[in-house]
């Protein structure tokens, strides 16, 4: 328990941290460039909502900047992100969560399809160690793993989308002939579309997995039990799962965690090329039109998203490592 | 006195043979090596400038145009060269002086301990833990000029931390070792401790930083300059991508335009994660291929050096 509040007390600090970026940046940056936004909106948005934008930046203030800090938590403690100039006058909350489900559905499969067959194939070939299943999955994997996320993306749009037709170019499911919603003609599509994109993560992400996998699996398997597991003479595969994976998963599983942010990063793009409608399509269209609140915003709950990711491994690690529940507080 | 430096020569011919035997750090080696002397003498040999709009519209491969031409006409071959240049400089500059702050951040950490170690390891547990591309968004579309500076500082900012993280926690397992005790009690000063004693024994590891950290560079970039972060009048790899991108190159089926790019970047990436796993392997015996799968009683009784598995057990 006390290691779980300890991490919970450090995701905090890491909120508290981005949020103060976030309240830094634009007032730090020569020539605050929201000041030029927010002049060519009067006039399309309420003053309530400049207003609000203002706080947001530290623009049309004569306030210390303790009281723009104090008077900008207040905003954000009451889910008041801004207004999004892209999308006006819809407020920036309202435009994450349009597209926030669309992103997490495909970005949290994605990853834990990835992460199982990852460590998977890392165990089994670390298990190879030597064989010619060895000595060729890991440096077809080290080169998948130097590849852009988006220019794999585009390779597969262009093969699979563009000359050979098997799947959607564009978007998230098809807007013409289906409505978003809970019938099988949306969901069908939507699925079609999300299956190209998906691939990409995998492929893009499965390399870190199943290399890390393998080092730890191969210090593992060197390990007295493994040897004395083998001597009662237990099946390859007991030994393999229960003995040698089964204690080589932890320190993937703190990989796991710390890659996140990293497949998250990759995962944006990829939703770029793909057009999808998620966080990452959003994120390209606030860069493109200088949308400064929207980029806060995405920021903001990517930052969210990734630490309660984080908090969930953290738990998976206690309730799979007896050792850190008993320890006492190793952070 | 003249002993660290015999010793530094021998490690560096043991360094030597080990990287002419070992097959995946020669070879490498060798491709980073094409890829750095086309960066340096590619643009004087390609006598095609490659921002010239030219009459030939998207055309595919020819012997006029060895990777076809842009929308606009332009060579994407004196692109691919000319671009090298931005990204393998932005690239390796960024990526040592990165290395740099995170060899320094992680082992004053891991050497002082107490409070000096919770407030670093703090600060770059932060950075570990916050997504990189948003993070580095919110900086790049902040920052009022767009060119190799300003991306240089956001892709430094983000890429950081997990160096740090590593060369912390194996300057905490050199800590109690005999020779550094030997120097304290010697009274050297904790900067000759940290820089002539520690660091030397952490060259295989600060080395592989520093690949891993140029291929987060390269791929940073690249991102970045690929959704209009970059300097758009500057060719670089990246910024082919995103002429390409918004020229839907790809509905237009002109494949040759974004592919070179990316090829480029996939095995120059491909090649220093090799040189790294070479590294890996002289730093950690159990991983090469060809020992047996356990090693023998003797050699664990002899003690294998930290490796990388374990140190990732530390970082738990």
């Amino acid at each position: 328990m006390r290691h779980l509040l300890r991490r919970a007390a450090f995701y905090v600090v890491a909120l508290w941290a981005a949020v103060t970026l976030n309240f830094l940046v634009p007032r730090l940056s020569p020539g605050n460039p929201a000041q030029a936004m927010l002049s060519r909106l009067h006039g399309k948005a309420s003053p309530q909502a400049i207003h609000a934008l203002e706080i947001l930046f530290g623009v049309n203030t004569h306030d210390s900047l303790w009281t723009q800090y104090l008077q900008y938590l207040n905003n954000l403690l009451h889910g008041d992100l801004g207004v999004s100039i892209t999308y006006l006058p819809a407020p920036v909350t309202q435009v994450i969560m349009r597209d926030l489900l669309w992103t997490l559905i495909l970005v949290g499969v994605t990853l834990i399809i990835s992460f199982v067959i990852g460590t998977l194939l890392g165990a089994v070939v670390a298990w190879r160690h030597g064989s010619m299943l060895d000595s060729i999955l890991p440096p077809v994997f080290t080169f998948l793993s130097a590849i852009p996320y988006f220019w794999l993306a585009l390779i597969f749009l262009y093969i699979f989308g563009f000359t050979l037709g098997w799947f959607p170019i564009y978007g998230g499911y098809d807007a013409d002939s289906t409505t978003p919603g809970m019938n099988i003609d949306f969901l069908v599509s939507a699925l079609q579309h999300a299956i190209l994109p998906a691939i990409t993560i995998v492929i893009g992400s499965i390399a870190g997995w199943i290399l890390g996998m393998r080092n730890t699996m191969i210090s593992t398997l060197s390990e007295d039990y493994v040897l004395m597991a083998e001597a009662k003479g237990l099946s390859e595969r007991r030994i393999m799962l229960t003995y040698a994976a089964r204690n080589a998963i932890l320190p993937n599983i703190t990989s796991f965690a710390l890659s996140l942010g990293f497949v998250v990063s990759g995962a944006l793009l990829t939703e770029i090329v793909f057009s999808y409608p998620g966080i990452g399509y959003a994120l390209l269209q606030a860069v493109e039109n200088h949308d400064y609140s929207l980029i806060e915003g995405i920021f903001l709950l990517i930052v969210i998203a990734v630490l309660a990711a984080n908090f969930l491994a953290d738990i998976a690690y206690v309730v799979l490592d007896p050792r850190v529940r008993h320890e006492r507080g190793r952070a | 006195m003249n002993q660290p430096l015999t010793l530094f020569t021998d490690k560096l011919s043991a360094a030597w043979r080990f990287t002419a035997q070992n097959r995946k750090v020669s070879v490498g080696i060798a491709v980073v090596a094409f890829f750095v002397l086309m960066a340096i003498f590619g643009p004087v040999l390609v006598h095609q400038d490659p921002t010239a709009f030219t009459e030939d519209l998207l055309l595919p491969p020819s012997a006029a145009h060895w990777l076809g031409t842009t929308q606009n006409g332009q060579d994407v071959f004196a692109q691919v060269v000319y671009g090298s240049r931005v990204s393998l400089a932005l690239g390796f500059i960024v990526g040592i002086l990165t290395t740099a702050v995170s060899v320094v951040v992680g082992v004053v950490s891991g050497y002082f301990g107490g409070v000096i170690d919770e407030l670093f390891s703090l600060v770059t547990n932060v950075f570990l833990v916050l997504p990189t591309l948003p993070l580095a968004i919110l900086l790049a579309a902040f920052l009022p000029y767009k060119g190799p500076l300003t991306l240089g500082i956001v892709i430094g900012v983000t890429g950081w931390s997990w160096g740090a993280r590593v060369m912390r926690s194996q300057t905490l397992s050199m800590r109690g070792r005999d020779f550094v005790e030997a120097a304290q009690a010697r009274g050297e000063s904790p900067f000759r401790i940290i820089f002539f004693e520690i660091l030397p024994n952490e060259t295989g590891l600060v080395a592989a930083e520093l690949l891993g950290t140029v291929i987060y560079c390269i791929l940073a970039q690249a991102g970045l300059e690929f959704i209009g972060l970059g300097n758009p009048s500057s060719v670089s790899w990246g910024t082919m991508f995103f002429f390409a991108q918004n020229s839907d190159a790809l509905l237009l089926g002109a494949w040759w335009w974004f592919l070179p790019p990316g090829i480029c970047i996939a095995v120059l990436g491909a090649a220093l994660a090799l040189v790294n796993f070479g590294i890996d392997e002289i730093a950690n015996p159990r991983l090469r291929t060809e020992r047996a799968r356990k090693p023998s009683l003797l050699n664990r009784a002899l003690g294998t050096s930290q490796t990388s598995a374990q140190l990732q057990e530390d970082l738990a």
